[in-house]
């Protein structure tokens, strides 16, 4: 077996962190996109600026200052404190935390570009024929728009599994809990097995390949299905 | 008069030609505070110019042996100079050991750490941190060290791991972690801990953490790394490292 116990320990909270991140964007990317695609508020370019903010920090530099922000005098940790949840560095949920921040530009762009190319027409059509807002939403904006979510979900994931500096700062290498994929190969390359490294590497590589392009075909055949 | 001028002058350029030379420096985390103090020392008394990169020992060895332009490499450990040294990366015949660390256990907290590391069996805190000992001699020191006292398999849970000594540092300097395992050179400055608690690990606890320095083929014709690794032995530069606690 090339991959070790503790490196395949590390696929699944790759695999965990990766899914959940996604899962979480799109429910929380959504709606906020779908705001910034149609509002007309002032505010409009300051949220817009402020969700790619992170794609503008280090990731390194965003860990740190993570790090700073949940321990137990940063405003992060103050909270979890009070609210009884213990300071999350070190945790899973803290490195979701983190990759909720960290993603979301990915999962916010690509459905604020899909909501803004549906233009407001097909929604007043549903409303003339007395569909709600939200029953609307559901069932003529979100299939309308399935390759922006497919995109979002693609670039979330990939951009998750990809994740290094970030989990590096703040995750202190648990093992089965904050030890993910591309931390374990770092530290096989920096002890000098590399050997091991190279397994790991070839299997994330090969498996993101694969789900980029299973997500790939999927999205081309609903565009060719779509009239 | 003329002739004379002009020989003067040629050769005062070759002499500062081979005299200001340039030196890249690899040096290892935990030695970054005071290779700062001595390579300004260094630039100073020779002329010469070092120019410091800091990371981790692991690293540079894939930089280096992948083409690097270090010249001198100071490392955490003993085997990775020794195993460039075999690799015939380095001028064979020059390693030596530079400084001798020591592991220090620290907190933030001004109570927290007494004088004998009691706190460890208490295990009144939620985590301990240290360097990942796969990768960094202080987080095997330690390994090591918790091994000598028996509690490796109580505290082991408890671990978290800093990619290296300073990103260790780190956790426990944000208080993320209550305390942790750090070189003493981190937390030590003239003589005193100059923050918080901490328990200065008896060196019998460990093997001895030997820093070793080797310099590298590409340094090989480098005056300034010659005179570099020098200097590094001499009075100065060995008063400068006592500060920050290293032995020799």
């Amino acid at each position: 077996m090339p991959l070790s116990h503790e490196a395949l320990q590390a696929v699944w909270v790759t695999l965990q962190l990766a899914s959940l991140t996604t899962l979480l964007l799109l429910i929380i990317a959504t709606p906020l996109a779908w705001w910034l695609a149609h509002t007309r508020s002032a505010w409009r370019a300051t949220v817009g600026a402020l969700v790619a903010l992170p794609l503008v920090l280090p990731p390194t530099v965003l860990g740190f200052y993570l790090l700073v922000a949940l321990g137990p005098h940063g405003p992060l940790g103050q909270l979890t404190l009070a609210l009884g949840l213990g300071t999350l560095s070190f945790t899973f949920t803290g490195l979701l935390l983190g990759s909720l921040i960290f993603s979301l530009p990915f999962a916010v762009q690509p459905l604020q570009h899909a909501f803004q190319a549906l233009g407001t027409r097909p929604m007043e059509v549903a409303a003339t024929l007395r569909a709600s807002p939200l029953d609307a939403f559901f069932s003529v904006a979100v299939p309308m728009t399935r390759a922006g979510f497919i995109t979002a979900a693609i670039l979330t994931f990939a951009h998750t599994v990809g994740e290094f500096g970030m989990v590096l700062m703040i995750g202190g290498n648990i093992p089965g809990k904050t030890q993910v994929v591309s931390t374990q190969i770092y530290g096989y390359v920096e002890a000098m097995q590399y050997g091991q490294a190279h397994w790991l590497a070839g299997s994330m590589v090969l498996f993101s390949f694969a789900v980029l392009l299973g997500l790939g075909l999927l999205n081309r055949r609903n565009v060719r299905v779509m009239p | 008069m003329k002739r004379t001028l002009t020989g003067l002058v040629s050769a005062l350029c070759l002499a500062s030609g081979a005299y200001a030379a340039e030196v890249s420096v690899a040096v290892a985390a935990n030695f970054s505070a005071p290779m700062q103090k001595i390579a300004t020392a260094f630039e100073r008394d020779s002329g010469h110019q070092a120019v410091l990169s800091f990371g981790s020992t692991g690293k540079f060895y894939a930089q280096i042996s992948h083409g690097a332009p270090f010249q001198i490499l100071l490392a955490a450990d003993q085997t990775t100079p020794e195993r460039l040294e075999r690799e015939g990366m380095t001028v064979s015949g020059k390693r030596f050991t530079y400084a001798i660390g020591k592991l220090a256990l620290w907190s933030r907290q001004p109570d927290l750490v007494d004088a004998q590391g009691a706190v460890l069996r208490s295990g009144k805190f939620a985590s301990i941190a240290l360097a990942d000992p796969r990768l960094a001699p202080y987080g095997a020191a330690a390994i090591e060290t918790l091994g000598h006292l028996d509690l490796l398999k109580a505290l082991q849970a408890k671990f978290v791991q800093g990619e290296n000594i300073a990103q260790t540092y780190q956790f426990v300097a944000t208080e993320n972690a209550p305390l942790g395992f750090v070189a003493l050179s981190q937390i030590y400055a003239d003589g005193l801990i100059s923050e918080g608690s901490a328990w200065i690990v008896p060196v019998e606890f460990y093997s001895p953490l030997l820093q070793d320095a080797v310099i590298l083929k590409t340094g090989a014709d480098n005056p300034a790394a010659v005179a570099l690794a020098d200097y590094l032995r001499g009075e100065k530069a060995r008063s400068i490292m006592q500060s920050y606690g290293y032995g020799f």
